[in-house]
């Protein structure tokens, strides 16, 4: 392996290390009676094998509420830019809406979600599409009407259609801009459906996800468990983003500068 | 070779474009190009000079229909028999412009295509057949000497043949009619020396009309065969100059003491048109 990679992996994992004997330490520091705040690593992980299966449930649920908002926010924020960047009056007249759409408080709006879909991976799926529609729809948007001047003059200069004025030459030059918004949503989605779940979960039928595991476990002051529930959000959100970024990798790699490589 | 020319066997020189006292305001905005009258022959290479404001460039984007005569005629001919075609102020008649290519300021590349890519498309916006489209832009390429550079993305590539590039993808449609905006302005002096050979050189096999907007006096003598020095405020064609240097022009041209010449009277005329302008 060359040195710059196994640097990459010896000095992140190093770090790790330090974290747990930190947390080790500041734990065998505390009295005895304290000692129920800050459960041991190994008390952690016993909570993974002793609640493994629920555990795995919910976070399989929360997982499926985050990529079905996530999915939804995409496309339909996508349809709806295009919408907007095709024609200044359609901008003008919903723009003020969408900004509205952003300020709409999720933790009020949930009990009225539950009252209309019921509670569980509806209303997972519908908050989590809220948190991220907005940050994909502005950037998007953004995106298709900053098309470089001097482009569009290309394509009419060649008497491009319309069609492939859009397809050709709008869509691709708005691509930073939706990953841009694409990076944000990913951030946003993991922690939408869970706070979704946290306000609108249900035990019935899939058994809820982990923020209503997160009620359950605080309830039953079972800490370690809480540190596990933790753990499994902190790796959702870990994938979301990763998928991202290796999808905005893949597709502006190529030929966008912000991945140009000191050395070239 | 696709790019072959059909040469009009008759001997005077047929009229490419004419404009008749061209008048262009946006508007209810000043007057930026003011009874604008010239006829270009076929083959002509023309520079456009004079002092910013002057409406050169507004003068290309008349011509490739990016915006609209308010007054006038601007007069397109067909094709080499056929009778001339008028366009009337505001109309944009579809065939006059179909064998027109423009070179903007900026190389204008899409930065997601290849290079090889961005030459063909013209050909895909106008659903060219692969086959023909692969062999085109194999020519297109090699007239501008960057056969090898293909499959690179425009950021790999330097200012000098990014502009190469543009210039390639200009001319993969064989137009009759080139229309260029001043498109070595942001190169250094050598490479703008360097691209003006190749293009008097791919000149000499495609025998395009030209119409060469610059701010360079040395760059419009080395390349045209007439340059029209232009007054601002509002844009009129001031002075027409002649340049009887004969093609092909190779680095020797520049040590010619006629070349010489004509640099100092260009600039002196666009010294006095420049007092003017700026009043």
């Amino acid at each position: 392996m060359p040195r710059q990679k196994i640097f990459s992996v010896l000095l992140p994992a190093l770090a790790g290390a330090l974290f747990i004997a930190i947390w080790h330490f500041i734990r065998v520091s505390l009295s005895e009676d304290f000692r129920f705040l800050l459960p041991s690593p190994t008390e952690v992980i016993s909570a993974f094998r002793e609640h493994g299966d629920e555990l795995w449930r919910a976070t399989l649920n929360t997982t499926t509420g985050a990529t079905l908002g996530f999915l939804g926010a995409v496309t339909i924020s996508f349809t709806l830019s295009l919408l907007l960047s095709l024609s200044p009056l359609v901008r003008v007249t919903f723009y003020p809406y969408l900004m509205l759409l952003q300020m709409t408080p999720i933790i009020v709006f949930a009990p009225i979600l539950v009252l209309w879909v019921g509670p569980g991976l509806k209303s997972v799926t519908i908050i989590t599409f809220l948190i991220c529609f907005f940050p994909l729809a502005v950037n998007t948007t953004q995106g298709l009407v900053s098309t470089d001047r001097n482009l569009v003059e290309l394509f009419r200069l060649y008497r491009a259609t319309k069609f492939q004025e859009i397809l050709r030459l709008r869509i691709p030059a708005a691509l930073p801009y939706f990953f841009t918004g694409l990076r944000i949503a990913a951030t946003l989605a993991p922690i939408g459906a869970l706070v979704g779940d946290y306000t609108a979960g249900s035990s019935a039928g899939d058994g809820g996800g982990l923020g209503f595991q997160t009620i359950i476990y605080s309830s039953q002051a079972k800490y370690p468990a809480l540190f596990a529930t933790a753990a499994a959000c902190c790796a959702l959100g870990f994938i979301f983003v990763a998928g991202v970024l290796s999808l905005s990798w893949l597709t502006l790699h190529k030929w966008h500068d912000s991945y140009e490589r000191a050395d070239t | 070779m696709s790019f072959a020319v059909t040469t009009n066997p008759s001997a005077r020189p047929s009229i490419a474009i004419e404009f008749r006292s061209v008048v262009k305001r946006y508007g209810q905005g000043p007057v930026i190009v003011d009874d604008f009258s010239l006829s270009a022959a076929r083959g002509d290479f023309i520079a456009l000079i004079g002092p910013s404001g002057c409406g050169k460039s507004t003068l290309l984007k008349l011509v490739a229909g990016l915006s609209p005569v308010t007054r006038g005629e601007l007069i397109f001919s067909t094709a080499s028999s056929s009778p001339l075609l008028t366009t009337a102020p505001s109309s944009t008649s579809a065939s006059s412009r179909d064998d027109l290519a423009y070179v903007f300021q900026e190389p204008t590349l899409l930065p997601w295509l290849s290079v090889a890519q961005n030459v063909a498309l013209p050909l895909d916006l106008r659903n060219t057949p692969a086959t023909q489209r692969t062999q085109l832009v194999r020519d297109a390429l090699a007239l501008v000497g960057l056969t090898t550079h293909a499959d690179y993305y425009p950021r790999q590539l330097s200012g000098g043949q990014k502009m190469r590039v543009s210039i390639a993808r200009a001319l993969v449609l064989s137009p009759q009619i080139l229309l260029l905006d001043e498109p070595f302005g942001a190169l250094d002096e050598m490479t703008r020396d360097h691209l003006n050979e190749e293009l008097l050189a791919i000149r000499e096999r495609l025998r395009w009309t030209a119409f060469f907007v610059t701010h360079s006096v040395a760059e419009a003598v080395f390349l045209a065969n007439r340059i029209i020095i232009m007054s601002a405020n509002p844009g009129r064609l001031h002075r027409e100059i002649r340049v009887e240097l004969p093609y092909p022009r190779t680095p020797a041209t520049r040590r010619d003491p006629a070349y010489h010449q004509l640099v100092d009277e260009v600039s002196q005329l666009l010294r006095s048109v420049e007092d003017h302008s700026t009043v």
